[in-house]
Order: structure tokens, then C-alpha cells, then sequence
């Protein structure tokens, strides 16, 4: 393991031989321009302040740290602890990251925002940081994701933005990005495009994980605070890797805390029907970005699959491709079944309802603590409230609501 | 000297623009590509860009999405299209092909592999759409190593230094991307084409096609008027998907044969 000071990406965007810079030409200089409106904003104390003042009074900031007593004797092992980010405003880490570009944004002087989504979280948390700034928002979805998510579709009008379905390709999340990206790349002067995940052509990656590394500086004192020092293992789902990177990007120079990343191994990696590019996927470039993919011998994008659609995607963020190379995270999968078992686990335990993305992680929780002393300590990132898959985890237990 | 070098300076002499026409492999069909490439050349092709289809074309409009789906529809890979460049290299030596497309499904081959694979199959230059300059430099000396020309992109919105790395790099042409936007786009603005064309030819050094928006004979004169090749895309797709088997060929001969008529008429002396 390094023990150089971590301080990916390179200038160019680069975490070892993963992310970059991999579009065509006409997107170049605006994401020259977004690399520089982000460097400046940066250094400026003004737009710190105003990102850590709307995430304090808008989203509700601080989440809290809770121990998990009973989920905890219930696995019988290890203390769990859940960072709650279920209790954000719109109910998932996604607000951060939309929060912070949206700002970005307005100082650009950009008045028109885009996005991409597939069961409609990040469409949701973008819609709603527009109307916020009193921003025009279009959300670009897959027709069948439009289908799967209504009651999210309608989230997104009642919140003034435009629902564009996309019917090309598999119709789903990888589809609504390339959409996305043409739409920008015909309207770049007046038009800022909200990535939701650490993954895109750099600066998005390093970005995004900059917003979201909210949550593990949060974590830091507060588990001091909580429990006199710092976890044994913080583990977080990943699908593109965003609430992953937010609380394990603190934590890499913490190098006793081992960072475990749970991919979604759908109805089981040897079925093929998963959505786990880290775990068994190969390096290649898609949507502006090296990395993992999920793709067939002839490197065509392959159709995933998961029982949540956050974390139905055949790529991932670069710096996650970046830490599972270097040995500093480490990944497990976990399936659909072992992912509803956890989620119904976590409400009956503790009142929770959690998502099903961080059911994944909540799953491998479960999975480690009982291997491990009651005296060690595993900090679960709870990334989102579970209101929205009621209708998917009814329908899996055959109910008809 | 490149194929594609002696192509432009043959035309030079002889006061002529290049017609670069675009097709998908494997569109409509894996066996109707053959056919499609000696049709283009019968009806004025000087070079041929062949797309090499991919799931997700993200540079490209609806029209050559659709195309690369009804080639994946048929299993059409990589290797398939260097196969189908190797039957067409049986009947023509002359006319360059170059393949068009996006980085995934050669670096799953390979980089060294598929450079010298696409050189044994007859391949003339590669255009790897997400690659730009900053991340071909190996690309670039792989392509050369292997006497295939790198082609590079240039938009309205690079700036000279941009143009400068291009330059660097870039051998056979540069693809001036007309408009902001993606393939198959409608507004094309030709006296603001016009403005660019001169500091970027005489910065690369090599010849400067343009494409994206071009649609009839009266538009294609106009850039060649400007420009030293014009490329068409979509036009030609549009015609490929409302045409049937039977008649696919002849209707795209007749496209090419109007686009070969305005980029002569204009450009006679």
C-alpha cells in the first residue's frame, strides 16, 4: 500500500490509468471552461461558504451517526454504525453533488441546467436544487426507466422540470447519459450539465467526490466523538460510486480503516445478470471516462441488472477502478436476494426503511460483523430512504399495492 | 506516401475537392457493406469512412445511432469490418478507407493488435471519435507504426492550441466538425466555416475536410468551395433506412452522384 500522500487525479484527470478526458472535440473546451469556473470557485471563500450554508439549512446538514444496536446484536459481531444520509433533504446523498454544481452554475452564468437519471433519484435532486435557484431543468430518462419510475417522473414535473424519455438503445440509464451529453454538446454556451455520479470526462469524477466528501469529513469527528476513534472497515454501495467516494475519500490516508465497496451482484455474478464492473468487468472507455465496464468480447456496452435501478449501470467512477488496483478499497457483491433480506432486516431492527442501493451495503454489514469481535466497528453509508421502492419490494414479496 | 496523401494530391492536381461519403458497417446488413463501399466509389467517392458500430455512439445524432443498432442487431464486430475492408481490398487498391468510431472496441482488441490487424486488412486511417489529441499520443505512433494515418477532429470551438496539438499528431486530414452538436444536425452556417478554414489548414498541415450538416449539392459546392474534402453522414444513412435491399445501392448512388455534381460544378475553373 502507498504511503505517498494521496492526491489524485493528475491534472488531466487522470487516478492512475483510469479516468481522463475521452470525448469528442466540441465538448473539449467546455469542459476546459467547467475545469477552470470549478478551480476558481474553489480557492473562493464566498462559494464555500454558500455550499456549506445550503447544505446546513437546505439539505439539513450534519447527518447524523447512529449505532445500530439491535441490527448489531442481530448479526451477532461487530458494532454497526449507519452515516445518515437517508435523513438529507430529498432523502439521499445525490443532493450534495446537485447542490454544489448548481452553484457552480449560476456563478458560470449558466440559467439552464440538464441531468441524467435512471430510476429518477439524481432527476429528482436536480429538478429540485432548479427550482431552488430558479434555474429551466431538463432530465434526460430512459423510456423504460420512465415507465418503471412514474411516481418519480411526476417528483420531477411537480418541481418544473421537463422529462425527456429516451428511446434509443436499451432505453435506460447509459442511454439517458448519451443523451444527455448531446444535448449539451449542442447547447454548451448556455447549458450546465449536472453529472450525478463520480464517473464523465474529468473534472466530474474528482468533482463530484470533492461535493460529496461531505459525508466521510462529517464521519471523522464524529466517530471520535461517538466512540473515542475511528472505525474498523466503512463500507458504502457502488453503482457509479458516488456516496462511496464521499465517505471513503477522507478516509484513505486513515490506512487502518479498511474502505469495502459492495457492488449489486443482481441475481448472481455467474448468471451474468449483475450490474458489478468492478468485480467482473475490464478496463475500457465509455461516456468520457477509463475504467471498468461491463462489455462482451467485442467491446460492446452489455445490458445490466439490479434490483435497484441506482446501481443498474455497466461502468464506474475511475478513482474506484484506481482504488480496487491499488489494494486501498477493497470490493464485495451482493446480490438482489441478500439486498432485500438486509432491507427488511433494517426496518423490522431498527425502524429504518432503507433504500435498496444501501440495502447492498447494510447486506454486507450483516455478512462481516458476525466474522468479527464485538469490540470492532463497521460504519455503513445509509445513502437513501427506501420511500421510493416500496412498490418494487411489495411487488418482489408478491404484494399488490 | 499514404494512400490517402496521394488521393488529395492527385485531386490537387487536378483542381478537385474530395467527397468522403460515411456509412456504417453492417448497415442494413453485414453483406450489403461490400456492395455500398464500390457503389460510393462508382458514384465519385474519393475515400470512404466506415463506421465501426458501437452501443454507445454518444458523439452522434439519432440517425447513425439507428445505424450502429441495426449492425449490432446483426452481431456485426470489429473484426467483421476489418474482414469486410479485406473483400472490398480485393476488387479496389485504390480508394481509401478509413474507419470511424469510438475507443471501446479496440482497445478490447487492442491497440498494437488492431493496428496491425486493420493494416493487413487494407485499412488507410482510423478516426477514433472519443480519443482526442491528449490521450492519442501512443495511439497515434501505434497508427503510424502501422502506416495507418491518424485522424483528429477539430471543432469550432478549439483554439489554437488545440489546433496545435492536432498538428502534432494528425496525418491524412483533419475532420473540421462544422456545427456544436452531433452528427446529422440541420443548421450549418458555411461563411463561418469559411472564417476557420484557412489558420487551420495552414496549422496542421494536411488537408482539412468538413462535415456535419451537409445534405444536398448546393451545401456540399459550398464547402468545397472552402474546404479541400467534404464528408456527408446522415444524408447518406437516411437513405440506407428507406431503402429495401433491392434497391439500397442505386439509391445511394444517386445521392452520391448529386453530391459529387455540386462539389465539382463548384469548384470548376
Amino acid at each position: 500500500m502507498t504511503t505517498q500522500p494521496y492526491n489524485l487525479p493528475d491534472a488531466r484527470g487522470h487516478f492512475g490509468p483510469y479516468g481522463g478526458i475521452f470525448v469528442a472535440e466540441t465538448l473539449i473546451p467546455a469542459l476546459a471552461e467547467l475545469k477552470d469556473a470549478y478551480a476558481a470557485a474553489q480557492r473562493d471563500p464566498q462559494f464555500v461558504a454558500e455550499f456549506e450554508y445550503e447544505l446546513k439549512h437546505y439539505v439539513g446538514r450534519p447527518s447524523p451517526i447512529y449505532h445500530a444496536k439491535r441490527l448489531s446484536e442481530e448479526a451477532g459481531g461487530a458494532q454497526i454504525y449507519l452515516k445518515r444520509e437517508d435523513l438529507n433533504h430529498t432523502g439521499a446523498h445525490k443532493v450534495n453533488n446537485c447542490i454544489g454544481q448548481a452553484i457552480l452554475a449560476r456563478r458560470m452564468g449558466k440559467k439552464r441546467v440538464i441531468a441524467e437519471t435512471g430510476a429518477g433519484q439524481h432527476g429528482v435532486a436536480t429538478a429540485t436544487v432548479a427550482a431552488r435557484y430558479g434555474m429551466e431543468c431538463v432530465v434526460y430518462m430512459g423510456s423504460e426507466d420512465v415507465r418503471r419510475q412514474a411516481a418519480n417522473v411526476y417528483r420531477m414535473k411537480l418541481l418544473g422540470a421537463t422529462v425527456v424519455p429516451v428511446e434509443s438503445g436499451s432505453k435506460t440509464l447509459k442511454d439517458a447519459l448519451n443523451e444527455a451529453m448531446r444535448d449539451w454538446v449542442t447547447n454548451i454556451s448556455s447549458t450546465f450539465y449536472i453529472i450525478g455520479t463520480v464517473a464523465g470526462p474529468h473534472p466530474y469524477p474528482m468533482m463530484v467526490r470533492d461535493f460529496q466528501s461531505v459525508i466521510g469529513n462529517e464521519a471523522i469527528p464524529q466517530m471520535q466523538e461517538l466512540c473515542g476513534r475511528q472505525p474498523d472497515a466503512v463500507i458504502a454501495c457502488v453503482g457509479g460510486g458516488s456516496n462511496a467516494m464521499g465517505i471513503f475519500y477522507p478516509y484513505i490516508p486513515h490506512e487502518d480503516v479498511r474502505l469495502i465497496g459492495v457492488e449489486a451482484a443482481g441475481e448472481g455474478i455467474a448468471t451474468g445478470h449483475h450490474a458489478a464492473s468492478l468485480t467482473a468487468g475490464h478496463p475500457g472507455v465509455l461516456h468520457g471516462n477509463r475504467t471498468y465496464l461491463l462489455q462482451d468480447e467485442n467491446g460492446q456496452i452489455i445490458e445490466t441488472h439490479s434490483i435497484s435501478a441506482g446501481l443498474d449501470y455497466p461502468g464506474v467512477g475511475p478513482e474506484h477502478a484506481w482504488l480496487k488496483d491499488s489494494g486501498r478499497a477493497e470490493y464485495a457483491t451482493i446480490t438482489d436476494a441478500e439486498a432485500l433480506q438486509a432491507f427488511h432486516t433494517l426496518c423490522r431492527t431498527e425502524g429504518i426503511i432503507p433504500a435498496l442501493e444501501s440495502s447492498h451495503a447494510i447486506a454486507h454489514a450483516l455478512k462481516l460483523a458476525p466474522t468479527l469481535p464485538k469490540d470492532k466497528i463497521l460504519l455503513v453509508n445509509l445513502s437513501g430512504r427506501g420511500d421510493k421502492d416500496m412498490h418494487t419490494v411489495a411487488e418482489k414479496s408478491g404484494i399488490t399495492l | 506516401m499514404s494512400k490517402i496523401q496521394a488521393t488529395f494530391e492527385r485531386l490537387q492536381a487536378q483542381g478537385r475537392k474530395a467527397l468522403i461519403p460515411f456509412i456504417t458497417a453492417g448497415d442494413p446488413g453485414p453483406e450489403l457493406t461490400v456492395p455500398l463501399m464500390h457503389t460510393l466509389v462508382e458514384a465519385g467517392a474519393d475515400i470512404i469512412e466506415l463506421g465501426v458500430p458501437f452501443s454507445d455512439p454518444m458523439a452522434d445524432g439519432p440517425t447513425i445511432q439507428r445505424a450502429s443498432e441495426r449492425a449490432l442487431a446483426k452481431g456485426v464486430s470489429l473484426r467483421q469490418v476489418l474482414g469486410m475492408v479485406a473483400n472490398f481490398r480485393a476488387d479496389n487498391n485504390e480508394t481509401p478507407v478509413v474507419l470511424m468510431g469510438y475507443a471501446n472496441p479496440i482497445e478490447a482488441m487492442g491497440v498494437d493488435k488492431f493496428a496491425a490487424a486493420a493494416f493487413d486488412a487494407g485499412v488507410d486511417g482510423v478516426l477514433v471519435v472519443d480519443y482526442p489529441p491528449e490521450e492519442s499520443v501512443e495511439f497515434a505512433k501505434a497508427m503510424q507504426a502501422n502506416a495507418l494515418d491518424p485522424i483528429f477532429l477539430l471543432a469550432p470551438t478549439s483554439n489554437d492550441e488545440r489546433i496545435a496539438l492536432v498538428a502534432q499528431l494528425a496525418s491524412g486530414y483533419v475532420y473540421y466538425v462544422s456545427l456544436k452538436g452531433v452528427t446529422g444536425s440541420a443548421k450549418l452556417d458555411v461563411e463561418a466555416v469559411a472564417a476557420h478554414i484557412p489558420e487551420i489548414r495552414a496549422a496542421v498541415g494536411v488537408p482539412v475536410g468538413v462535415g456535419f450538416g451537409i445534405r444536398d449539392a448546393a451545401t456540399a459546392g459550398a464547402i468545397a468551395r472552402i474546404s479541400d474534402a467534404v464528408v456527408v453522414g446522415s444524408r447518406i444513412i437516411e437513405e440506407i433506412e428507406k431503402s429495401s435491399k433491392d434497391d439500397v445501392c442505386a439509391n445511394v448512388n444517386a445521392v452520391i452522384t448529386e453530391l459529387r455534381r455540386g462539389v465539382d460544378e463548384a469548384t470548376k475553373v
